[in-house]
């Protein structure tokens, strides 16, 4: 049914544009002067200026895997990123930890992990989901490539991007 | 006729219900839609009560002076509650009998039990195969506490021990259950398991200087409630979350045993038994369960072929289809022979007797393969589905009789063309000359062997997880075969490949599904008659009656 929308009462100036056009002029030519003198600064030169050291703390970049203090590596590939990430960019295949190995215990480890950062939407879900805190998103933004083959980031990649984690939990010594 | 069995009265949660005398507590309280957890419990075994998790509140009606029930204002018998709990799982239910599944005495004990039994288990399940299928963890979310009030150390237990060949055992995550103990004394008859030292050190282990090597082995491992143990063969391949589970039937023997086909991403990882008291109860054998590495061999034929002058060509499926239909139109009725094989469905079968009737051939036969048959489930028979092949006349009564004839004729060259489908001609006893002399030898197969690298029109086929079909078992059950993965390559379903050879031979035949043959069998075969593939359903329709003196198929070789 049609209904009538109830107008605001506009005075003299509010009907003529006029002041309201002239006060927006007003705020624009502020601006103009202040990016002229430099005073304000929008633009920042990347990529001979980067903002790193303006990244928040929570900030999400390229899913990377980590070591411990020991250098042990901190994935037991069970697989949970996998099944979390939603565009499936994980894939993992396990081994088993040789019996003469130090961290034998652990028994299981990734033989291969890949994550197809074409494919990564960096939101974070495999780091949320980890149970043995291994895989974590680092502040790496600029991940780029020439081919496809290079955009997947093998173990080695996510090692290297990863690099050693302390004071985290240890749930597979000895005694626990 | 027996007397009907007699039905005794139960009130499960304060509603009465009529069960047959015999059942367990358990099992009247899962028929009256009450779930209670518990792990030692299985239906196929006895029950020890010793894991407590099915601890419920039971009470029996009051008598009084003069011994008869009291009863109450609604006419049923008064109820006097024993004052302890008990165990659901040991106990048949008696007349008059009250049952509590959840009350909050009942849901204390849940809630007690599981803290005790998660004390010593170790906080592995990121590594641990039985996560997503472990009731320790579905038990633990629903009636467990999220934290642990243990502070003292964990046992240590022996870790990753080879009980057997194709099992391995984690000691620290057994629950001590005892299924698999019971499992091996009741069903298997090898009595190797059992439990060793007291009190929270108790293990499991193997009787000294036996091992876990028993043919149904594995059958331990699906029973196992928690990840204790562990398929050696399955270990670390696969998260059980990612499987797709298809419905199938093994295809190792004539027992057809039913399964589910565990695959990801058309690889299979694993198969493990179905429940169908008609055949398999819930168990299976090693040998057939292992029997699925082959579908994934990187050998597999995956392009037709025919032979050019330099050897064996890819080309294209019109190409190969029309040269194997060109060859076999010049030859005489008995100068061909079909070598078909009883690891074919129904049907395949069905259209390769199409194919056999047009050529006009008697040389027709399959290849029988005879094993040791055991006391449980393993025939004598490592053919599934050699009834079906005597069904349709593939075969006579005895399987492989004309072979021997089939083969002298090869080897003196009056049989000049071979049709081999899904079988090896070197294993029947034709030496690979013999082949070569051959003008025409087309070739239905799936791996390469000494006939694929012979063949003159080489097509590609489907493993047993590959197709859709059915099967006939040894007791005359007619059972079904579903899709789990996808046939590598151009390798084409096998009925396909038999159908558009017919239509080579005999034109158009207005066949597209598989649905269209099962229902020209139905319409054909008076032991089939009504039947689709919906009918015969998960578990198979029994198509001759079953009697003690059936003659089991003969075998010769």
């Amino acid at each position: 049914m049609a209904y009538t929308i109830s107008r605001p009462k506009l005075n003299f100036a509010e009907k003529v544009y006029l002041p309201a056009i002239i006060t927006g002029l007003g705020i624009t030519i502020r601006h103009f002067i202040n990016i002229v003198t430099g005073k304000t600064k929008v633009t920042m030169q990347y990529p001979e200026e980067k903002w790193d050291k303006k990244l928040p703390p929570y900030y999400r970049g390229a899913p990377t895997l980590v070591k411990d203090e020991y250098g042990r590596e901190r994935c037991v590939a069970c697989q949970l990123c996998e099944f979390i990430c939603p565009p499936r960019a994980i894939t993992i295949h396990a081994g088993e930890i040789p019996e003469k190995d130090r961290w034998r215990k652990v028994e299981k480890f990734p033989k291969e992990f890949e994550i197809d950062m074409i494919r990564c939407i960096y939101c974070g879900l495999c780091e949320e989901v980890c149970p043995e805190q291994a895989i974590f998103l680092r502040k790496d933004y600029a991940i780029t490539g020439l081919t496809r083959q290079e955009m997947v980031h093998n173990k080695e990649k996510l090692y290297e991007l990863g690099g050693v984690m302390t004071g985290l939990v240890y749930k597979w010594n000895d005694k626990k | 006729m027996s007397a009907p069995t007699e039905l005794l009265n139960v009130q499960i949660d304060g509603v009465w219900y009529q069960f047959k005398k015999g059942t367990r507590v358990i099992e009247a309280c899962a028929q009256a839609g009450k779930f209670i957890p518990h792990y030692c419990y299985h239906p196929k075994l006895s029950s020890p009560g010793n894991c407590r998790m099915c601890l419920i509140e039971m009470g029996m009606p009051k008598t009084g002076p003069d011994r008869k029930p009291e009863l109450g204002a609604d006419g049923k018998p008064v109820i006097s509650w024993i004052p302890r709990p008990q165990i659901s799982c040991a106990q048949d239910i008696t007349e008059g009998m009250g049952v509590r599944t959840d009350s909050s005495l009942v849901r204390e004990c849940r809630h007690g039990v599981m803290e005790f039994l998660l004390i010593n288990h170790p906080l592995d399940c990121p590594i641990c195969d039985q996560a997503g299928e472990c009731h320790l963890q579905e038990y633990s979310v629903e009636y467990g506490t999220a934290g642990s009030r243990f502070l003292e150390e964990k046992v240590k237990k022996p870790k990753r021990v080879e009980l057997g060949p194709r099992v391995t055992l984690d000691d620290e995550r057994c629950i001590l259950c005892s299924r698999c103990i019971r499992f091996m004394k009741e069903i298997a008859h090898d009595d190797v398991l059992g439990f060793a030292s007291r009190g929270s050190h108790t293990y499991l282990t193997a009787h000294p200087g036996k091992r876990l090597d028993s043919n149904y082995s594995l059958n331990t491992v699906d029973i196992c409630p928690v990840g204790a143990l562990t398929s050696t063969d399955f270990r670390f391949k696969m998260r059980v979350w990612f499987l797709k589970e298809t419905k199938s039937i093994c295809t190792s023997c004539a027992t057809g045993c039913n399964t589910i086909v565990g695959s990801r991403e058309n690889v299979i990882y694993r198969q493990t038994p179905r429940e169908n008291d008609a055949v398999n109860s819930a168990w299976m054998c090693d040998y057939g369960r292992l029997n699925i590495h082959y579908v994934n061999s990187p050998d597999r034929l995956k392009f037709p072929q025919v032979r050019e002058a330099q050897g064996l060509a890819n080309v294209s499926w019109k190409t190969a289809l029309a040269k194997a239909g060109e060859e076999l139109k010049q030859f005489q009725r008995n100068s061909v022979a079909v070598v078909a094989s009883a690891k074919m469905t129904n049907e395949e079968l069905w259209l390769t007797k199409k194919l056999i009737d047009s050529l006009g051939t008697v040389y027709h036969d399959v290849v029988p393969r005879a094993g040791q048959a055991d006391q449980l489930l393993m025939s004598a028979d490592r053919n599934p589905n050699t009834l079906g092949a005597q069904l349709f006349g593939i075969t006579s009564e005895y399987p492989g009789s004309k072979l021997r004839e089939m083969t002298e004729k090869i080897a003196s060259g009056e049989i000049r063309a071979v049709v081999a489908l899904g079988e090896d001609l070197t294993q029947i006893g034709l030496a690979e000359s013999d082949l070569k002399k051959l003008t025409a030898l087309i070739v239905v197969g799936i791996l390469p062997n000494e006939t694929t690298r012979n063949a003159s029109v080489l097509l590609p086929a489907c493993a047993f997880s590959e197709k859709r079909g059915t099967m006939i078992n040894i007791k005359g059950r007619l059972q079904r075969l579903n899709h789990a993965t996808l046939a590598p390559g151009e390798a084409r379903d096998d009925w396909e490949i038999i159908r558009d050879l017919l239509q080579q031979l005999t034109g158009s035949n207005g066949i597209y599904l598989i649905d269209d043959v099962f229902k020209e069998i139905a319409e054909t075969i008076p032991e089939m008659t009504g039947l689709s593939f919906g009918r015969i359903g998960d578990h198979g329709v029994q198509l001759v009656e079953e009697s003690e003196d059936a003659q089991p198929v003969a075998m010769t070789v």
